[in-house]
């Protein structure tokens, strides 16, 4: 097996058209919250573009799926993250190394980030060689690694590398200080004094005791003592300075470039993993979706919108799943209901699923069945031109038309609120038409909308309505079910509020 | 260097948490009069005398441990002081040295010189007393603190630690060793001895062949000086750091010297409060956990007794082998007083104090509870009795066997039958978890329902009352009666106007 990407099976193109800048659906469908979160505290691997390309090809996504799947296995999710722990000390190390201007400085940071890596190769393929992997992606790389680590070129840094530390370590030298004047000699065995302080007073001693010794900064330039001192050293130890500069010549690209890749791209699956844990530990299911690029039968079992999900968890407060599904000839699901009840949330669960789905991850749900898009259209209500009516109703048409033109029978589009600005019946007219395209596209289609009658418009149509609690309206379920949309009142509910309905008062005057 | 005044085998623990009930154990035995006599106005006898008293011994061999040491205090006072003095001077003196704010290895390393010089000092008076009055003292607490003096605060010992307090001001120079660290840069800096001066010419010969490369700053200079500093600072810093250490056992010595001894300052003060007022005071004969006993001739209220000028009156009680005291009778009968004296000289017992009697023994506790009922909550009202019971189930939530509840006049915030029946049920399952019980109550129907099954292990005293209604304030051992005679009292106040 041959390992180049542990994000693309080896032979498989990447995205056609890589993109670094965020798809339009990601504002509307809070997408941008989502992968901002994903990535927080991940900023040197830049991972976003990787969240920017949604994948075509069903087998990258399985192979995703594998490596994924993999990571769940905490032993290895431990072993990569000692990893990539790992390699960040060593590219701080690096850099330290290279902003330091005293050449012997320079070369003792070069040689000791160069023992860093050394231990951190055989720290992962140790790692490795204990974890279970099935994915392709983990067979191959472990194979990678193992054999990398086995290498001539490997086995000989290695051995350099512990010779030439073993060397320097053996520099032991004295420093006489008196008045301005400092004499250097190597060191003769002569007693430490600190100890014969300690003896002293050990009859005093109760514990371990406050440490009052300073923590002098080293990560610092040299100063100029200092430096002189390191001269008349190399002095005292010729040799093992001449060793170190060879060293440094020698082996000063040591980094293996498909281990630098995989450090990176590996941590569009960590950063996931671990994003989707803390939805895990409220008891919120995420799983792996059945995807198809064919069939546009789809549905989830208790799915979330997971950037609002998030929010709710911050401020403590129970998270509602919602549950959809198209079968057979169904593509459409229109929402209607009343406010506040969760109809946009729904809608943007639904595009975030299937975009998450589309990038090789679990989605949020405990099972689910996917379609894999082409295009993921979305059309939200713009809010900040709520006075412009006539160029707002313009606007809605003009960018309605732009995504009729570019979708496909495989694109997915989500509409929330449309022509809202204007009059009742222009908006059901023109929601008509709109839908009656929609339809004719046979594409997957969520619609939230006020205008009940659109759900009669086509057998491929699907009803959905928010609810809310008959009793106490204030009590938002946020629960969306299939159901017929009915124009129900709401002056009921509101006198139940206030438990002044014949049975609630009847009860409070009687106590 | 151990202290052990106040355990046999271990430090006085100051961070011991203090029972969960103690400011209710306070308000109700009144403890601050207490505290304030062992205290005289200094906080920290104050804070160690609470402590002591509300974080009890629970072992007759520590109690009787204790005693003894002040026992010999007793005997000695004013070298007790004197000691005393020592280990309150050499603080202070010490946190005079600290108050500036010294990082530098250098500063830090001058200042543990300038200190220890100190200590080596009042070690030293320390050391004289020790071998002065060593024969003065007969407990083994003290005995086993002036022989350890003696044999660890040697002539000896102490001038090898002037001998190292000379060799720190480095007349000589310094030498350090150095190996290479991170970044080839000097690390693991060692302040070594120097060597004895080589006599040996072959010796002198070969260590001139050795190559030597010299590095002079001149003193213009400044940030070669400063490097200079920097360098020196790094090669004493262990060892500043090894005094300073030094420095912080040896102040911890003097610290628990001074925390051990204000026990028994403490207890000094007090006793001479009460020599001056006559009252008697004896040492308890504690006994074991489990047993039950509570015997004392002229047991009076310590804190009454403190704050009264005349004295005061003194009860003989016989109670061993009762698991539940019940006190009914007269108001201001000396009920109240009595409960207290109970306690008061249960935890006095437990910190190793003498007590206020002519003689008192009892059982041990685990822990002493109290429930008075509180002035401000005497009204009935549905509120204060939520009040009561939710005090009753903190207790509850702490309260384990062998341990000692004191009740006042508890659950009185409803009438007599609920209060009645309330009171009853908590008793008695008190004593049945092996809890000592006394209750002073003006609850009839509740006494004489214990009354009349006449349990081997429940006991009745009843506030005396002469036959012109006099009260003696001394409790007698009888049935309990039906009227508590408020009005005696309202008599004696209305005649008197």
């Amino acid at each position: 097996m041959i390992f180049s990407s542990i994000l693309f099976p080896n032979g498989s193109v990447g995205s056609p058209r890589e993109s670094f800048e965020s798809p339009a659906c990601f504002l509307d469908l809070n997408l941008d919250q989502v992968i901002d979160a994903i990535t927080i505290g991940k900023q040197e691997y830049n991972l976003k573009s990787f969240f920017f390309n949604s994948l075509r090809d069903i087998d990258v996504i399985q192979y995703r799926h594998g490596v994924m799947q993999d990571l769940e296995n905490p032993t290895l999710m431990e072993c990569i993250k000692t990893f990539a722990q790992n390699m960040h000390t060593m590219r701080e190390h690096l850099a330290m190394a290279q902003k330091l201007h005293n050449k012997y400085q320079k070369e003792r940071w070069f040689l000791d980030t160069v023992a860093l890596y050394c231990e951190y190769v055989q720290g992962l393929a140790q790692g490795l060689a204990i974890s279970h992997c099935t994915s392709h992606g983990f067979l191959a790389f472990r194979e990678y690694v193992d054999a990398y680590e086995k290498s001539d070129q490997f086995v000989k840094l290695l051995a350099e590398t512990k010779n030439v530390q073993a060397i320097l370590d053996q520099v032991h030298y004295c420093l006489e200080i008196k008045g301005n004047t400092i004499r250097v000699r190597k060191y003769d065995s002569e007693v430490d004094y600190a100890k014969d302080v300690n003896d002293t007073f050990a009859k005093f001693r109760q514990d371990h005791g406050k440490n009052y010794s300073v923590q002098f900064s080293l990560s610092s330039e040299m100063n100029h003592v200092e430096e002189e001192i390191l001269a008349l050293v190399v002095r005292l130890y010729p040799d093992t300075f001449l060793i170190l500069d060879h060293y440094c010549l020698q082996y000063r690209d040591y980094l293996d470039e498909v281990l630098r890749v995989f450090d990176r791209e590996v941590q569009f699956y960590v950063a996931y993993l671990d994003y989707i844990a803390m939805f895990k530990r409220k008891g919120l299911n995420f799983c792996y979706p059945q995807i198809s690029d064919q069939n546009k039968e789809v549905y989830v079992d208790e799915g979330f919108d997971v950037a609002l999900a998030k929010k709710l968890m911050n401020e403590n407060e129970s998270i509602v799943c919602n549950d959809f599904s198209l079968r057979d000839q169904e593509r459409i699901l229109v929402i209607s209901g009343p406010n506040q009840g969760g109809k946009t949330t729904f809608a943007r669960m639904f595009g975030q699923l299937h975009y998450l789905a589309s990038l090789g991850c679990p989605v949020p749900g405990k099972k689910a069945r996917l379609f894999l898009f082409d295009q993921l259209f979305t059309h939200f209500e713009k809010e900040e031109n709520v006075k412009e009516y006539h160029g707002r109703l313009e606007d809605d048409l003009i960018r309605i038309h732009g995504i009729l033109l570019q979708a496909t029978p495989n694109s997915i589009i989500i509409m929330n609120e449309i022509f809202t600005s204007t009059t009742l019946q222009d908006a059901i007219l023109l929601s008509k038409k709109i839908m009656d395209k929609i339809i004719q596209l046979d594409l997957l289609c969520i619609c939230v909308t006020f205008i009940d009658e659109l759900v009669l418009l086509s057998q491929s149509i699907v009803s959905m309505i928010s609810t809310i609690v008959f009793e106490n309206p204030d009590l938002r379920t946020f629960k969306v079910v299939r159901r017929p949309a009915n124009g129900r009142s709401y002056a009921m509910s509101i006198a139940e509020k206030y438990r002044l309905t014949y049975g609630s008062l009847k009860e409070r005057i009687q106590r | 260097m151990n202290v052990f005044l106040m355990h046999r085998d271990h430090d006085f623990d100051l961070d011991k948490v203090h029972p969960s009930n103690e400011s209710e154990l306070i308000q109700d035995l009144q403890l601050d009069t207490l505290f304030n006599a062992m205290a005289r106005d200094d906080m920290f006898l104050l804070d160690i005398a609470k402590h002591a008293v509300l974080v009890g011994l629970t072992d007759i061999d520590s109690i009787l441990y204790r005693q003894s040491i002040l026992q010999d205090c007793l005997k000695n006072d004013s070298i007790i002081q004197t000691m005393y003095n020592i280990a309150v001077e050499s603080i202070a003196n010490e946190k005079k040295n600290r108050d500036i704010f010294r990082e530098h290895p250098d500063a830090r390393l001058h200042r543990s010189i300038e200190v220890m010089q100190m200590f080596v000092g009042m070690m030293k008076k320390l050391r004289s007393i020790a071998d002065e009055h060593v024969h003065q003292f007969l407990s083994q607490g003290f005995a086993r603190f002036f022989t350890m003096l003696g044999k660890e605060l040697t002539d000896d010992y102490f001038s090898r630690i002037e001998n190292h307090l000379n060799e720190l001001k480095f007349h000589n120079g310094m030498l350090i060793s150095v190996q290479l660290g991170v970044g080839n840069q000097g690390s693991n800096h060692i302040l070594l001895k120097h060597p004895p001066k080589k006599h040996n010419w072959m010796d002198q010969i070969f260590m001139n062949k050795r190559p030597v490369y010299v590095l002079s700053i001149s003193d213009r200079d400044e940030s070669g000086i400063s490097a200079l500093t920097d360098l020196k600072d790094k090669g004493i810093n262990l060892v500043a750091n090894a005094l300073a250490q030094a420095v912080d056992h040896i102040l911890s010595f003097f610290i628990t010297l001074r925390t051990e001894l204000a026990f028994y300052v403490g207890c000094l003060n007090l006793y001479e409060q009460l020599m001056i007022k006559g009252e008697p005071t004896c040492f308890p004969v504690p006994y074991a956990l489990n047993e039950r006993r509570e015997s004392s001739l002229g047991l009076y209220d310590i804190c009454l007794a403190l704050s009264m000028e005349q004295r005061v009156v003194g009860n003989d009680v016989f109670a061993d082998n009762m698991d539940f005291v019940i006190i009914t009778g007269a108001n201001q009968g000396g009920k109240s007083t009595f409960l207290r004296s109970i306690g008061s000289s249960q935890l006095m017992m437990q910190s190793g104090l003498f007590v206020p009697a002519t003689s008192f023994s009892a059982n041990i506790c685990n822990a002493l509870f109290t429930h008075f009922q509180r002035k401000e909550d005497i009204v009935m009202n549905s509120g204060k009795l939520d009040e009561e019971l939710n005090r009753m189930s903190d207790i509850a939530d702490h309260i384990t066997s062998n341990c000692m509840i004191l009740f006042n006049e508890s659950f009185a915030a409803t009438n007599e039958r609920e209060g009645s029946e309330i009171a009853g049920q908590i008793s008695r399952a008190l004593v049945e978890k092996q809890i000592k019980v006394f209750f002073v109550t003006h609850f009839y129907e509740f006494a004489r329902g214990f009354y009349d099954e006449k349990m081997k292990n429940t006991m009745y005293l009843r506030a005396q009352r002469q036959m012109d209604g006099e009260r003696t304030f001394k409790l007698i051992e009888g049935e309990p009666l039906q009227t508590s005679y408020g009005d005696d009292l309202y008599r004696k106040i209305f005649n008197s106007n």
